[in-house]
């Protein structure tokens, strides 16, 4: 694995937890994002997602400097999954250890927050009478951006 | 360095030429994945019009686009051999 990931099989948590934990370590916060059924009552059959796979890595990359900056200490990995995807499936995966719980939440939601802005995937939405691609981007994602 | 400037004639031609990637639904869109467009440097906002003119539809004021794999500024320059890619509005997570 890699620390910050596009892959196409299911997510292996525990992989990734492994790899944030360390002995200087005393919390480790994971979030899984995954597939969910009901949308504002629109039933999902199932999703899929596409990435720019090398922009993608290097922005989740970015992430976790701009992560590592802000809470020193902490240790990141991020792997997303694309593909087809069905109800519950883990579509995206952070963890992250730091010497105190705070950070470790801190930081995790950041990731996602960011996740959502920068980094170049697409849902696909299919349900049983159509198909949508879903985006609704906040801002400009800006160069160099803190 | 101008890499255009080492090549003799007969190649220099080949060197204007800018790549262009699409995904998601710029992709369906398109129906391509990628392609190559025949000039020797634009700026991402020419190349948003090019785009909105040979795609109608393509929705280019809420498309972004990174070259050589970061986001660039819509007055940026691409020059001749660099990989573009048009990123409509990103819905990960």
């Amino acid at each position: 694995m890699k620390p910050f990931e596009i892959v196409e099989e299911p997510i292996q948590s525990q992989r990734y937890v492994d790899y944030v934990l360390h002995a200087g370590a005393g919390a480790v916060t994971v979030f899984t994002g995954h597939v969910r059924e009901w949308t504002h009552g629109v039933r999902t059959l199932y999703l899929a997602y596409e990435a720019y796979i090398p922009m993608a890595e290097k922005t989740l990359a970015q992430i976790g400097a701009e992560m590592e900056e802000k809470w020193p200490g902490i240790k990141t990995a991020i792997v997303h999954r694309i593909g087809e995807l069905h109800i519950s499936d883990i579509a995206v995966l952070i963890a992250v250890s730091s010497p105190h719980r705070k950070a470790a939440y801190e930081a995790n939601e950041y990731a996602i927050e960011r996740i959502k802005e920068i980094v170049p995937i697409w849902k696909k939405e299919i349900w049983e009478d159509g198909e949508e691609w879903i985006g609704a981007q906040k801002k400009y994602p800006g160069k160099g951006k803190k | 360095m101008d890499r255009r400037t080492e090549k003799v004639s007969g190649e220099r031609e080949e060197m204007n030429m800018i790549t262009v990637n699409y995904f998601a639904r710029l992709r369906e869109l398109t129906g391509k994945t990628k392609e190559t467009i025949e000039r020797g440097s634009m700026t991402v906002q020419e190349l948003l019009d090019w785009a909105e003119e040979t795609y109608p539809g393509f929705g280019k004021d809420t498309v972004h686009v990174a070259v050589n794999e970061e986001y660039a500024l819509k007055e940026d320059v691409i020059q001749s051999g660099d990989n573009c890619a048009f990123i409509p509005p990103v819905s990960g997570g």
